[in-house]
């Protein structure tokens, strides 16, 4: 386990450096001159100038890449050029929209997509299993906004159970109502999500109806569904998490769209205002964090799926 | 000799034999017949909205804001009067450019990144596999707006993101089947019978993971679609002259608590058409080889929504 956790750790390592390399030289290669683009087409020379020699832009590419990566080490992931304030204080407070909206919506999904998924599976002879799957189907090619704005038009606009938009200003201070206001876009995540998570548990449990393990409960006196609940179950679930890795990036990504329609302050919707002003420092910083997070919940889900499934122990572990 | 020209031979025979119920077997699964049937008549909007719509998509009338459906108006009009039927027709020709292109760069990347990593040495495809394990990491979204960020918004920028996205995640999934058919008997032969590694990548290893590129194909351009309409949404896709269902779902969204029936229609388009790729992915995926099922069940959807 050990070993593995090591050899995990350094792949997550190579992967954030590589992460961060590509992001830093794909916008400066990109950019050409990334002062003139911050200046605008306006832009005077003089300003062009003093503008490159304040980000340090005069230097050589690979000395302002590993000055990056430093202060990135200290918790420092630059200043905005628009505003100066720093992106890892913003960062932070936009994550605390951010994180509880993903997290909420992950358990929705999982409420959601892993009953349903064994169910329709069990009952994929019956018109109730093929009902199940044929709506999943359909509902995970949702585009995430239009799917947030039937839930707005339905919750909030007819219902009025719901905020439209918005999120309260003073932050989580009154946890009811900001949980109110991310439980619609956590919706809208949640259940596109738990459609897709729904196909992949219904093909996971409908290998295990296959399995000898199953026949051979079933022929010791288990009904079909006991049997699949109480020994196939456990596979499903194992496969379930294998998959979640990539899950949660798409619940990131899923945010970026949701939060820009329901007007919350996260970090998808400031990183979306940033590429709108060209903020080159902050939308580096964002691109970063966004892909770190994502590498770190990979290698997180890894360790867990490693951990509970003994097939994949060593021997003598 | 006589060896060799009966394996030639059974190849060419098993193909033939194997390929022609396969069409026949995708035209009798109703998923597969509904998305075939909703592609065409995409494709045809997308020819039929480039000579001729029932409105100018972009003209506003004062005169007539948020008509309800009607024969004049089939989808009802918006907030300045454009005609929503003429609009959402006319962006079908900006999916079907976008579906067409993403999807053919992202094959593109795919099969070339799998070609790369069965011919090199053992040392370049370990490495490659580890980058491409850390590029999937990267959602398309995330990609666009990095690209969007220098060059700004642009259907250039969306097909671009979701082709070395997508691409990436092609040649992942293939790897493990390019893997398989690598070690088979006849691939062995091949080998032994001194084709060369080039030979056996285009004769024998390319058409016999085929399958797996066409499933990934239909995949990508349901991504692509979402992609897309999302971006638009955004405002870094389609410009303000292109009509796109993610912008027309902007422009709309101001209104949705006095006129929520009006982004039903470019909703529903967006939803019907990545909906057809998808099916028929997996319709071509049922009837192409039924073995690819558990091999590619894992990664199949793994981009959709990003």
């Amino acid at each position: 386990m050990i070993r593995f956790v090591l050899s995990r750790l350094v792949l997550l390592v190579v992967g954030l450096a590589a992460a961060s390399a590509l992001i830093f030289f794909t916008l400066r290669l990109l950019t050409g001159d990334v002062a003139q683009v911050i200046a605008g087409t306006q832009g005077t020379a003089e300003q062009v100038a003093a503008i490159r020699s304040s980000l340090g832009l005069d230097r050589p590419l690979p000395v302002q890449y590993a000055d990056w990566i430093l202060g990135l080490l200290h918790g420092d992931l630059g200043r905005s050029i628009v505003t100066g304030s720093s992106v890892a204080s913003q960062l932070g407070q936009k994550l605390a929209v951010t994180l509880p909206l993903a997290g909420l919506s992950l358990v929705i999904g999982l409420v959601v997509g892993i009953p349903l998924g064994v169910v329709s599976a069990i009952r994929h002879r019956r018109p109730s299993g093929t009902a199940i799957s044929v709506v999943a189907q359909a509902i995970a090619a949702i585009p995430a906004v239009w799917g947030g704005m039937i839930l707005i038009a339905v919750f909030a606009v007819t219902l009025k159970l719901l905020p439209t938009q918005g999120f309260p200003s003073d932050g989580w201070q009154d946890p009811a109502r900001a949980l109110r206001s991310i439980l619609l876009p956590a919706l809208t995540i949640g259940l596109i999500e738990g459609a897709v998570l729904l196909r992949f548990t219904r093909s996971a449990t409908l290998g295990a109806l296959n399995e000898d393990y199953v026949r051979t409960a079933a022929s010791k006196g288990m009904t079909r569904t006991q049997a699949v609940v109480r020994h196939g179950l456990p596979n499903v679930l194992l496969s379930v998490v294998s998959v979640l890795g990539v899950q949660l990036a798409a619940l990131l990504v899923g945010a970026v769209l949701v939060e820009q329609l329901f007007a919350l302050p996260g970090v998808g919707r400031m990183l979306v205002s940033d590429v709108g002003v060209r903020d080159l420092p902050k939308v580096q910083g964002e691109l970063l964090a966004l892909t770190g997070l994502v590498l770190i919940l990979g290698f997180v889900v890894d360790l867990v799926h490693r951990a509970v499934d003994p097939r994949l122990r060593e021997p003598g572990e | 000799m006589s060896g060799v020209e009966t394996v030639e031979e059974a190849r060419t025979t098993g193909r033939r034999t194997r390929r022609a119920p396969w069409l026949a077997e995708l035209l009798r699964r109703p998923a597969g017949v509904a998305a075939g049937a909703w592609i065409l008549v995409l494709v045809v909007s997308a020819v039929v909205s480039s000579f001729w719509t029932p409105h100018d998509p972009f003209e506003a009338d004062p005169a007539s804001m948020w008509q309800t459906p009607s024969g004049a108006h089939l989808f009802g009009t918006d907030g300045i009067g454009r005609d929503i039927f003429s609009y959402v027709f006319a962006a079908s020709r900006t999916t079907v450019l976008v579906a067409v292109s993403a999807g053919l760069l992202a094959t593109v990347v795919g099969v070339g990144l799998s070609a790369l990593g069965s011919l090199t040495a053992r040392w370049v495809r370990e490495s490659m596999a580890v980058v491409i394990d850390i590029l999937i990491a990267f959602p398309t979204i995330l990609i666009a707006m990095l690209l969007s960020s220098i060059l700004g918004g642009s259907l250039f920028v969306v097909v671009t993101a979701v082709g070395i996205g997508y691409g990436v995640n092609i040649s992942r999934v293939s790897r493990a089947e390019i893997r398989r058919v690598g070690r088979t008997d006849y691939v062995l032969a091949a080998r032994a019978s001194g084709v060369g590694p080039a030979g056996i990548l285009g004769r024998h290893i390319l058409p016999n993971v085929a399958p797996v590129f066409v499933v990934q194909l239909s995949l990508a351009m349901a991504t692509s679609i979402l992609a897309e309409a999302g971006l638009s949404y955004l405002g870094y896709g389609a410009s303000a002259s292109t009509a796109s269902w993610g912008r027309l779902l902007n422009d709309l969204q101001v209104y949705i608590a006095i006129h929520p029936g009006s982004v039903v229609w470019p909703g529903l388009a967006i939803t019907l058409t990545v909906l057809a790729f998808n099916l028929l992915g997996d319709a071509i995926r049922e009837v192409s080889d039924p073995r690819l099922r558990t091999a590619s069940n894992r990664a199949d959807r793994r981009r959709n929504h990003s």
